[in-house]
């Protein structure tokens, strides 16, 4: 899944998304509420706070390389 | 040589587990200071980027061997404030950095009052700290040590300001042209403050690295009277320039209103951006109307001096 | 918070300082029958925050109870410099003797409060001090030691008064000084402090200020005075804009924000800050001839959403076109988050980022970041080697057509 904002998109990879162990840990980590994991386990991105991404990288040191991606809108999608 | 601090100063953090106090801790070692231990209550045994933490300051100068820390840099809830600054200073501590705002002015006259008595020194409340460019800081001034280093290079001038961002922005300035910073002190932003420019004088007076000074001040009290006094009682050998911020408060609609800073208010006369450029200026303290004119300000006064 | 002229002689009463038999009343009728308890001559005196009452014809004089009620009628309907009164004070008319000031401040410089004693009551003690200072009396009191009735006799003995009008004085200024400390004062005024014909010492009128930072620990004096735990009194009604600003920062906690428009009336949005930079900000526009809209401070690293709602509340302003972005040197506050608030403000508003936000002057943490934001969106961005005054400069010269965008 991806969610597009106004600078910032997130990318989780379908079937990471899907690991409750990750979605637990990607709530955890992220300082600005980005990730919640929903009833069923699984991994949601909370639209209104993707702006607010602060490129602490937490979240992409607590995933499986590629299983979540960080993307720069105002840099043509530059991954972070 | 600097003021207050140099490379061998050690000093705690009280409060060190605090978000702020986290970064800030991170900050001063990174730029080179002596963190020689932290306190939160009831949080012993934990470590903040490598310093241990203790529940008192007493478990910190046991921990040192018996050395009391030179200094303190204390960022409490305002409620809590008076009670840590009376435990450092009745633990020896010399040099209080107090960074909490909204602390209520009974607390800080106590806090003052007991380091009166105990011979110690207290910098703000409402401030960022201080800074001896490329020896160390004591405090959040400058932020993260790479910026604070490109902000503060080492020099000539002393800097004491009552806004911790306009610190940096003049330092930076004076670092831009080559004049360089020796000490510059974030004094704070309250209307009763540990340490006001004529009390940290003698300090810079006393320092050879320091060759003029440069403050950032605002409407409301009469600590730039009392610098003015101070001028006129001693000898000084310091080319003194200075900044002052909110002119506008003085139009009459502005009256009684606090602008940037709690001690901004105007509650007198004497308290006016305009009565404070006279009173300055009959002191023989140049003041500017920009902060890009006092580079050149303040080297138009060493060359009077030199010559 | 300032206190009503009531709740002041209340404070004082519970000090165990002397006042009059006054009663306080928000009805006319009520007031007839307060002056009817007292009994002969009395005063009656409009309460609101505002000086001057006495000149507007919110303080009269009434020989019977009927006297007072219709004096009170009309008291009740007069606004005083826009202010609406409480209510209004029933007092004795009181055979005063002589005149006393009593005041306790703070002294920044000493650190301690400053005990003022004059035995010309009744008037300005900043003018008697000018024009007298000989019969004005001061002292230090110290804030870790008990205040010493030995304080407060040498501020009376400054002022040159002695004898059994010192011996009377000492405990009631005495009083007044611990007051000022145990309630957390910002100013404890007793003027007049009267000595009527029997010798005995009253409080007339008081004016209390307690300190903001202090109003957390003071609830239970602030309840007892039937003070609301949300009471604001600022001293003026915070304007659309304020109460806007102050909604957008209470609902988050990351950072700081504030926005005033009372007194500016200009057209240029200002969405500035810290402390220092935005009294140097808003200075630097004005110096160049350019007419703020409002004064606002960022501070404490913001979200983007709360640096978005001060940005549209800026621009949501009658007669806002142009908005200038500006701090200091910014090392906790990030550029790239600002950035992003204020270009967000301008889009959800549906304005171009590039025309609204005229320049953008943050140097600091993360600004290589931040200008990549302003690049992608064509905003005209400085970093440290713009000075606040040139990049308030060519805010003005935008706004006032003087130079090409």
């Amino acid at each position: 899944m991806r969610t597009d904002a106004l600078f910032i998109g997130i990318e989780i990879d379908d079937e990471a998304a899907k690991d409750t162990a990750l979605a637990a840990k990607l709530e955890e980590v992220c300082p600005v509420d980005i990730y919640a994991q929903a009833a069923d386990g699984t991994a949601q991105i909370v639209a209104v706070n993707v702006d607010e991404c602060v490129l602490c990288r937490l979240c992409l040191d607590a995933s499986p390389d590629g299983a979540v991606r960080v993307l720069k809108l105002y840099e043509d999608g530059a991954e972070l | 040589m600097s003021i207050l601090i140099d490379k061998s100063t050690t000093f705690i953090v009280q409060g060190i587990t605090g978000r702020e106090a986290v970064n800030l801790t991170r900050e001063c070692l990174d730029f080179g200071s002596k963190i020689v231990g932290g306190v939160t209550p009831g949080r012993k045994g934990r470590e903040v980027h490598g310093v241990p933490v203790f529940d008192t300051v007493a478990q910190v100068v046991e921990h040192n061997g018996g050395a009391v820390p030179d200094g303190s840099v204390v960022t409490v809830p305002p409620a809590f404030t008076k009670d840590a600054v009376f435990e450092a200073l009745e633990a020896g501590i010399g040099l209080v950095v107090i960074v909490t705002e909204r602390i209520p002015r009974r607390d800080v006259a106590q806090m003052v009052e007991l380091a009166d008595l105990r011979g110690a020194r207290i910098i703000g409340p409402n401030c960022l700290g201080l800074i001896v460019p490329g020896v160390a800081k004591m405090g959040g001034i400058g932020g993260p040590a790479k910026d604070a280093a490109k902000a503060y290079g080492p020099g000539r001038v002393g800097v004491m300001s009552r806004s911790g961002g306009m610190t940096t922005e003049i330092s930076s300035t004076l670092t831009a042209a080559g004049l360089g910073v020796s000490t510059a002190i974030s004094i704070g932003g309250d209307a009763i403050i540990g340490s006001a420019y004529a009390e940290l004088m003698p300090l810079f007076e006393a320092d050879e690295q320091t060759e003029a000074i440069v403050i950032y001040t605002e409407p409301g009290g009469r600590m730039e009277a009392q610098l003015s006094e101070w001028v006129a009682e001693h000898d000084s050998r310091l080319p003194i320039v200075a900044f002052m911020a909110g002119r506008f408060m003085d139009s009459e609609e502005m009256k009684g209103m606090s602008f940037g800073h709690a001690g901004t208010i105007v509650e007198g006369k004497e308290d006016t951006a305009a009565q404070k450029i006279e009173r300055l200026q009959a002191a023989g303290i140049q003041v500017v109307e920009r902060i890009d004119e006092i580079p050149d300000a303040v080297k138009a006064r060493l060359h009077e001096g030199a010559a | 918070m300032r206190f009503y002229e009531y709740e002041a002689r209340e404070i004082v009463k519970r000090a165990g300082i002397p006042v009059t038999d006054y009663g306080f009343t928000a009805d006319a009728g009520e007031a007839g029958q307060i002056a009817e308890r007292i009994g002969g001559s009395t005063v009656i005196k409009s309460q609101v925050l505002t000086g001057g009452r006495m000149k507007a014809g919110g303080v009269k004089f009434a020989d019977t109870p009927g006297e007072a009620e219709a004096h009170a009628a009309d008291i009740l309907k007069l606004e005083i410099n826009g202010h609406a009164a409480r209510g209004v004070l029933v007092d004795p008319r009181a055979q005063v003797k002589q005149e006393y000031y009593a005041g306790v401040v703070w002294d920044g410089t000493a650190k301690k409060p400053l005990i003022l004693f004059s035995d010309m009551g009744g008037i300005d003690i900043e003018q008697v001090a000018e024009e007298h200072p000989d019969h004005v009396g001061r002292a230090h009191v110290p804030t870790l030691l008990p205040v010493s009735d030995f304080h407060a006799k040498q501020a009376i003995a400054g002022a040159g008064v002695t004898g059994r009008q010192m011996q009377r004085l000492i405990p009631i200024v005495s009083r007044l000084a611990q007051l000022f400390q145990t309630d957390d004062m910002t100013l404890a005024e007793i003027n007049p402090l009267a000595e009527l014909e029997d010798g005995s010492f009253v409080a007339l009128d008081a004016h209390m200020e307690m300190e903001k930072e202090a109003e957390g620990r003071q609830r239970e004096l602030l309840r007892a005075l039937g003070i609301a735990d949300d009471e604001e009194r600022d001293g003026h009604e915070p304007s659309t804009f304020e109460s806007a600003v102050s909604a957008i920062d209470a609902a988050d906690h990351r950072g700081v924000i504030q926005g005033k428009d009372t007194g500016f009336h200009g057209d240029l949005g200002l969405v500035i800050g810290a402390g220092g930079g935005s009294l140097t900000l808003t200075d630097a526009v004005q110096s160049v001839g350019g007419s703020p809209a409002n004064y606002s401070e960022i501070g404490g690293n913001p979200s983007v959403a709360k640096a978005c709602g001060l940005a549209k509340a800026v621009l949501q302003k009658d007669g806002v076109e142009k908005i200038a972005v500006m701090m200091s040197i910014v090392s906790n506050t990030r550029v790239d988050i600002v950035a992003r608030g204020v270009i967000k403000a301008c889009i959800e508003l549906g304005k171009d980022p590039a025309e609204t936000i005229s320049v953008f002057r943050i140097p600091g943490a993360w600004e290589e970041e931040g200008f990549k934001i302003l690049r992608r969106y064509g905003v005209e961005h400085f970093d440290r080697s713009v000075s606040m005054h040139e990049a308030a400069q060519r805010a003005v010269d935008k706004i006032q057509g003087t130079t090409a965008p």
